[in-house]
């Protein structure tokens, strides 16, 4: 029976493992990630999610045992932050190049030196090159949906997948969360059913040495070298999208909140000034709008909710009437500028025609505060850039000040 | 020792074909075979970065007849977790779980996810073969060189620091079985496979493997070095099963008739030690035999 409930992101991550009936989960702690690990094995010591809970020893070895799991068949799931992320890096890449379905949250905090437990996308940002699927959230609610959305997707595609959301502003705040029903869920999210089917008279040795060039098998059939192997991880993200969006678009005919849209938009449709932002920002953005509004500025917000594979077409025929738009980022290209803000650009540039005035802001970098008047200012200040035929140049970081 | 041993009846099936990519004399085939052997069809392995990876062959050939899943050099261990984890949440926990890793993926880069899964009994059989170097990488300095050896990043001044004791680590995790075993006393590594397959949770298995390519010694010469290794007690063979030490096979006997060979002559056959002194050969000699005593004192001789 579908329930509403007041819970924190991170429960909202842990209750959706437990609607997928998640087999594996292999965790280690890290703050602010760690109440999902922990309502997870709450769970299964309970008897309410039947699977094997792995209290690893580390980050790294959480992938491998989720990369082990689903070679074999299992539906595996973990979670991480910021550090442990990175420790995770290498088995990143092994998990896409194998091509597993492994979901894995991910509770958006900064990267040390120097330490901060507190938010920003750096993290999950620095591994956007790894083959995963990334997909960002702007409530709890769309935390425990998209966990959901995203194992439908990743089984479909064979390309792992993290569910990416703002350590404590969404994983430590407690919001109203519609928790689906069970039945429903099993009805959306058959049992996974892994692409090879581990047979002791079939053997196979997998992910082993691959040369550049395609050899014959015993048969005389050419197998691929390396780069075919790479090129079908790209060809599947390429053609990712529109799975996502039918995965997404049919989690909102059973549940009733459709994620077809890989973006959120808010009050676009006459907009004349845009924020574009991703993750909770979105949300922040739009009451900001809002107050632009009243003060005569029609203004709108998108958020990026798929980042990996990138919506490009979307995104750049969302904003084909719009002039003027700030983009507001949690992560920076050290030595260029927000990674967003690239990726928006080069995605204008197949586009013929509008070129609009775009500046970069970088907030709340390790939990810094992102005021509303800041917010405001922004747009101000990106407006009149645009007036003064000025726009551009370095990112504006906001709240760096001693 | 049984009067009649289990290696006369071991299966005729060979899971090891013809044309493994190991150097030519490598040890690691030796033991690998009888170790398939002793464990069965319904076995899955998982291999870290290694000579092994090279052994299971190139995409999309392989001679080993048993499923086999690759994984990062750290991670012999924390995949076999997953590969144990995984079966058992399908229902399919009648599977062998093997990992084969090297000194380097254990002694060095392995040791916290085999630790981490020691600790937590995962249950699986652990294979460190030793070949005492990064081998595969070409012959580079591992925890588990010997002193006095020269290797590619100890080229001018041999290796300084004794071999690290791993089993003594290993018999800290409260584990069931741990054994070393010898590619070179083959029967010794298949009755110990058997024995270990029954058992539950975590096993652990020190395999010496000689390495002619980088310890220095013509091919042809591998069981030979094998064994003076084991004749002169600088490897030891023995079983530790809930925490009762018994030394087997080629030991046990040394242990009874007291006809130990001299370090010397299993240093004096290998390029690798030939820049010890005489003097620092006698200190080797001086720490083998203190090592050797306490073995004996613990097997109850």
């Amino acid at each position: 029976m579908e329930r509403n409930l007041i819970i924190n992101g991170a429960q909202a991550a842990a209750e959706a493992a437990r609607l997928c009936r998640v087999q594996v989960v292999a965790a280690y702690p890290i703050t602010p990630q760690s109440k999902i690990p922990e309502t997870l094995s709450d769970y299964v010591e309970r008897g309410e999610l039947k699977a094997e809970f792995v209290r690893v020893e580390s980050e790294h070895s959480a992938m491998a045992v989720c990369t082990a799991a689903s070679i074999v068949g299992a539906r595996s799931f973990t979670a991480t932050a910021a550090n442990g992320l990175a420790y995770m890096h290498e088995q990143l890449h092994w998990a896409a190049g194998a091509r597993l379905p492994i979901v894995m949250p991910v509770t958006n905090r900064g990267m040390g030196a120097p330490w901060t437990i507190l938010n920003d996308t750096q993290d999950t940002i620095s591994q956007r090159d790894t083959g995963w699927m990334q997909f960002y959230c702007m409530n709890n609610q769309e935390v425990l949906d998209m966990v959901i959305v995203a194992f439908k997707a990743a089984e479909q595609l064979l390309v792992p997948c993290m569910v990416c959301f703002d350590g404590f502003r969404l994983s430590h705040t407690l919001m109203p969360v519609t928790v689906p029903d069970q039945e429903k869920v099993d009805s959306y999210l058959p049992p996974y059913v892994p692409y090879h089917k581990l047979d002791p008279d079939a053997p196979v040795n997998i992910n082993p040495v691959v040369m550049s060039d395609p050899i014959p098998d015993p048969n005389g059939l050419l197998s691929p070298g390396y780069m075919g192997f790479r090129y079908r991880l790209q060809q599947s993200l390429e053609g990712a999208l529109p799975v996502i969006s039918e995965a997404g678009a049919r989690y909102g005919e059973i549940f009733g909140r459709s994620y077809a849209d890989p973006l959120y938009r808010y009050r676009t449709e006459d907009a004349e000034f845009l924020f574009i932002t991703m993750g909770s920002l979105g949300s922040e953005a739009s009451d900001i709008a809002d107050m632009l509004r009243e003060e005569g500025i029609k203004a709108g917000v998108i958020g990026v909710r798929i980042y990996r594979p990138f919506p490009a077409e979307a995104l750049t025929d969302a904003i084909k009437d719009i002039k003027v738009a700030a983009v507001l980022e949690k992560a920076i290209s050290y030595g260029y500028e927000g990674p967003l803000m690239t990726e928006l650009k080069a995605a204008l540039y197949e586009q013929k025609g509008n070129r609009p005035a775009l500046s970069n802001f970088i907030f709340g970098l390790g939990g810094k505060d992102v005021p509303s008047g800041d917010l405001l200012n922004t747009a101000r200040e990106t407006i009149a850039a645009a007036k003064a035929g000025k726009p551009g140049g370095v990112p504006t970081w906001i709240g760096y000040g001693i | 020792m049984s009067v009649q041993p289990a290696i006369l009846q071991y299966p005729e099936a060979e899971r090891i074909l013809p044309g493994t990519r190991t150097c030519a004399g490598c040890g690691v085939p030796i033991a690998y075979r009888f170790i398939l052997k002793a464990l069965g069809q319904k076995t899955i392995i998982s291999v870290p970065a290694c000579c092994v990876t090279i052994l299971h062959g190139i995409y999309p050939k392989t001679p080993i007849s048993a499923n086999t899943v690759n994984t990062t050099f750290a991670s012999a261990a924390s995949t076999a977790t997953g590969l144990v984890a995984g079966l058992k949440a399908t229902g399919r926990d009648d599977w062998t779980v093997l990992a084969m890793a090297g000194d380097g993926g254990t002694f060095d880069m392995g040791i916290q996810s085999l630790s981490g899964a020691a600790e937590r009994a995962t249950d699986f059989i652990y294979v460190c073969y030793d070949n005492e170097a990064y081998m595969n990488t070409g012959v580079q300095r591992s925890s588990a060189t010997p002193e006095g050896a020269l290797t590619t990043t100890t080229p001018v001044l041999p290796k300084q620091q004794p071999k690290k004791d791993f089993m003594q680590i290993m018999e800290a995790h409260h584990m069931p079985y741990l054994a070393t075993v010898s590619s070179s006393y083959p029967a010794d590594v298949y009755e110990k496979f058997e024995k270990a397959k029954e058992i539950r949770g975590t096993r652990f298995f020190h395999l010496s493997a000689p390495c002619p390519t980088g310890w220095w010694y013509p091919t042809k010469d591998t069981v030979k070095i094998g064994r003076m290794m084991v004749e002169s007690c600088v490897f030891v063979l023995y079983e530790i099963e809930n925490g009762e030490f018994r030394l087997t096979g080629k030991s046990l006997n040394i242990a009874k008739t007291g006809k130990k060979k001299p370090v010397n002559d299993y240093i004096a056959l290998q390029g690798r030690f030939k820049k010890m002194t005489p003097e620092q050969i006698a200190s080797y000699q001086s720490s083998v035999d203190a090592k050797w005593e306490a073995i004996l004192k613990r097997a109850g001789f």
